[in-house]
């Protein structure tokens, strides 16, 4: 059904960039298939075992940047083993194998080794662009052998890895004639880097646009960094701590001014409070502020620091900041779209913790405020009926109580009614996490209200099946349902499992499922790969069908039962 | 622990039985909703912690851990958690305070304070006595009293000019000067 040449086509698809609709393109017709698939330049994979290499390669030769999630997202809680999976090395091995020209890698949760880094880096002349979130398993070798042999290196971005650096000469591996890098992050890498090698490097990178330093930079370097990266447009600053009168402070004060493209500023790994007054004069022009990592800023001096910061739309605070501080950011950033609300101290005696009053008073000044992530000591009914009221607009909606039961200390009533009103309100929900003391009654507000849900998480709530049931049968557009220590069993694990199919995944902890109930969806549903995890001591699994399973892990793959599972884990 | 507040008394608690103190009695396994796991159920170290309990504790239960939750990434919580360590390891400091004329020498904790001004007000409570107001140019004015300290180098400086993160991980002991010494020091 062409009346168009490929080429012409070509160029139509090249100019839709969401992966969600070059899906649909590609259904349209073998011809427009084929035609796409030679096209596609990027592709996203949310599951890395729903599909292997190999068929990847097969349909996408033109394949440039390849995004892979691995692990579960509970395994960022320590839910999950170690060496469960998400093993990065057989992709990068077969993509080097077909001559794909990658160029792109971004990762999220899977285990990187330094071989898979080495071989990457020799692989692909082009590559440029390596991206790596909540990864673990490899060390500064790794990172050295990527800054060695990628010639054309544009952005080396490393967040929140776990990373074995005890060996700080990876930054003097990037040659002299590399010149092309516009981002920098290596804010968690705890060791020491050369100096004099980051100096060189940002000297000859005049692209360079994000630069994140870990906390072993000391101030003076950083002072040197910003005189010859002015363009700068993000900031992470690892160490402030200076003394405001020195000479020193001076000195970073004119360099900071210089930097009047910065948007974004984070890291303050290590800051002495009253040193803060250097940054105001490119606080007005800031969009994104992370301070989750400074819980040595706290009251009058934080406070100070954001009400310099008009524009801000996105901001990643610790609950230090309390209810009074999210008041300042109430009527300071009329622009807020995204709050983000740490704990300090989780354990603790939560005595600098926020309550339900904070997220009032943002609601209430924040018109755009539409992601939300907050960890609070307490919430309230009526709390989250006036934010409902206030905030329609919001995508994501991440609820932490600290206790996980607490009811609405007002009312000692379940917290059913304030979540109700939020999915009746946001009609564009996609993300929701819920907390606090929950019963059947919130989920038949989600199932009845809830219709873009695309991702929800369940913790310590409900008191029966229906829970479970009213959001498998009310929410059709749900792709992850994460639940733990919640009592829904085999009933409504079994209701409809073709459901599991439209999903990407289902994860279970601490629930009532057994051992039976898991082997009939396998059963049933061989495009399911249903693994359970038992991290016991048990050199055997029980063979008992009555027995409670721990945790399910279970996800939609064309590819079947992948072969790299470990002990702990059992696939059905 | 089950409390009987009808009459008054925990008997529960003064009850002689074999068993540690606050462990689960084996008839709760068969509560009123048998689903619905509680707190003392999940956690790890087993404090009771009663999720069904219809009345309101004023006093917040004890934080019992349980594994995974809240749920923040183990990055973050590492960072949290080191940056901790490294506060209390560097001062959770006593030092000891002598003021001139006193009898006895007392001992502080520096980690107990934030700033100079608490550190100052905690002084002139336990001493009795007013230490006036710091100014760069002319230390402390106000008072006969000026409040010093010894440094790692052994030197002794004026309580207030460097950043109170450096005063606290380098001071080893207070004096509060008084009277003829302190006047060279600054105002009348």
């Amino acid at each position: 059904m062409n009346y168009f040449p490929d080429e012409v086509l070509e160029h139509v698809f090249d100019s839709i960039a969401s992966h969600k609709d070059r899906n649909s393109v590609s259904l349209v017709c073998k011809s427009w298939y084929r035609i796409e698939r030679y096209s596609r330049r990027r592709v996203f994979i949310g599951n890395c075992y729903s599909i292997s290499p190999e068929r990847l390669i097969a349909r996408f030769p033109g394949l440039k940047s390849l995004t892979l999630k691995g692990k579960p997202h509970f395994a960022d809680f320590n839910l999950v083993p170690y060496d469960w999976g998400g093993f990065v090395y057989p992709w990068i091995k077969a993509l080097a194998e077909s001559g794909i020209g990658l160029e792109e890698l971004r990762l999220k949760r899977m285990v990187v080794s330094d071989e898979s880094l080495e071989l990457l880096s020799k692989s692909f002349a082009n590559f440029k662009s390596l991206v790596l979130v909540s990864c673990e398993g490899f060390s500064a070798d790794g990172l050295a052998a990527v800054a060695a042999n990628c010639r054309f290196l544009r952005e080396l971005d490393l967040q929140e890895n776990e990373v074995d650096d005890h060996r700080g000469h990876w930054l003097s591996c990037f040659p002299e004639s590399c010149t092309s890098l516009v981002s920098l992050n290596f804010a968690c890498l705890k060791g020491e880097v050369n100096l004099g090698a980051l100096e060189r490097l940002v000297s000859r990178s005049p692209n360079l646009k994000s630069l994140r330093l870990n906390r072993l930079v000391p101030l003076d370097t950083l002072q040197k960094l910003l005189m010859r990266a002015p363009q700068l447009v993000d900031l992470g600053i690892g160490s402030y701590v200076h003394d405001p009168s020195s000479e020193a402070s001076n000195k970073l004060k004119h360099a900071i001014q210089r930097c009047k493209s910065i948007v974004s500023l984070s890291g303050f790994l290590e800051v002495a409070p009253r040193c803060m007054s250097a940054i105001y004069p490119i606080c007005g022009n800031l969009t994104t502020l992370n301070l989750s990592y400074a819980p040595g800023l706290h009251g009058n001096k934080l406070t100070k620091l954001i009400q310099h910061c008009r524009k801000l739309q996105r901001l990643w605070i610790l609950d230090r900041i309390g209810d009074k501080g999210l008041g300042v950011v109430a009527s300071t950033c009329k622009e807020l779209q995204e709050l983000r609300v740490f704990p300090s101290d989780p354990f603790g005696a939560g005595n600098d913790a926020v309550t339900e009053e904070g997220l009032v008073l943002v609601s209430a000044g924040c018109p755009k405020l539409n992601s939300l992530l907050y960890f609070c000591q307490q919430m309230t009914n009526a709390a989250l009926i006036t934010v409902a009221r206030n905030c329609p607009n919001f995508i994501r909606f991440r609820l932490c109580i600290l206790d996980p039961v607490k009811p609405d200390p007002v009312t000692n009533q379940p917290l059913d009614e304030g979540f109700g009103a939020i999915v009746q309100s946001c009609k564009r929900l996609k993300r929701l996490s819920l907390s606090g003391l929950l019963t059947d009654q919130v989920f038949l507000y989600i199932g009845m209200y809830a219709e873009q849900l695309e991702m929800l998480s369940i913790a310590f709530a409900a008191d029966s099946d229906k829970g479970m049931l009213y959001v498998l049968n009310g929410c059709k557009k749900l792709r992850k349902l994460e639940i733990r220590d919640c009592p829904f069993g085999n009933s409504a694990l079994l209701e409809d499992v073709g459901k599991y199919e439209t999903m990407r995944s289902l994860w279970m902890s601490s629930c009532e499922v057994t051992l039976g109930g898991c082997k009939t969806v396998a059963e049933k549903m061989p495009s399911l790969n249903v693994e359970i995890i038992n991290e016991s001591d048990q050199t055997e699994f029980n063979l008992d069908e009555g027995q409670k399973v721990d945790k399910m892990y279970l996800y939609r793959t064309l590819v079947g039962h992948r072969k790299d599972a470990p002990e702990s884990v059992w696939i059905l | 622990m089950e409390v009987n507040y009808e009459n008054g008394l925990n008997l529960k608690a003064t009850e002689l039985r074999l068993g540690l103190p606050g462990t689960d009695e084996p008839e709760r396994q068969t509560t009123l909703r048998p689903n619905k796991r509680t707190l003392s159920e999940i956690s790890c170290s087993g404090v009771t912690d009663d999720g069904n309990d219809d009345h309101q504790e004023s006093a917040p239960p004890a934080k019992a851990q349980v594994v995974g939750w809240p749920p923040i990434r183990s990055y973050r919580k590492n960072c949290l958690q080191a940056k901790k360590n490294e506060v209390e390891g560097t001062a959770g400091r006593y030092v000891k305070v002598s003021v001139d004329g006193a009898a006895y020498l007392r001992k502080i904790d520096l980690k107990a304070y934030r700033s100079y001004p608490e550190l100052l007000e905690a002084l002139e409570k336990m001493f009795k006595l007013t230490i006036g107001a710091y100014s760069e140019t002319e230390g402390y004015c106000g008072s006969e009293y000026a409040p010093t300290y010894e440094d790692k180098d052994g030197d002794w400086m004026l309580v207030g000019d460097v950043l109170w993160e450096m005063f606290i991980s380098s001071c080893k002991r207070l004096r509060i000067m008084k009277g003829s010494e302190t006047r060279g020091m600054g105002c009348l």
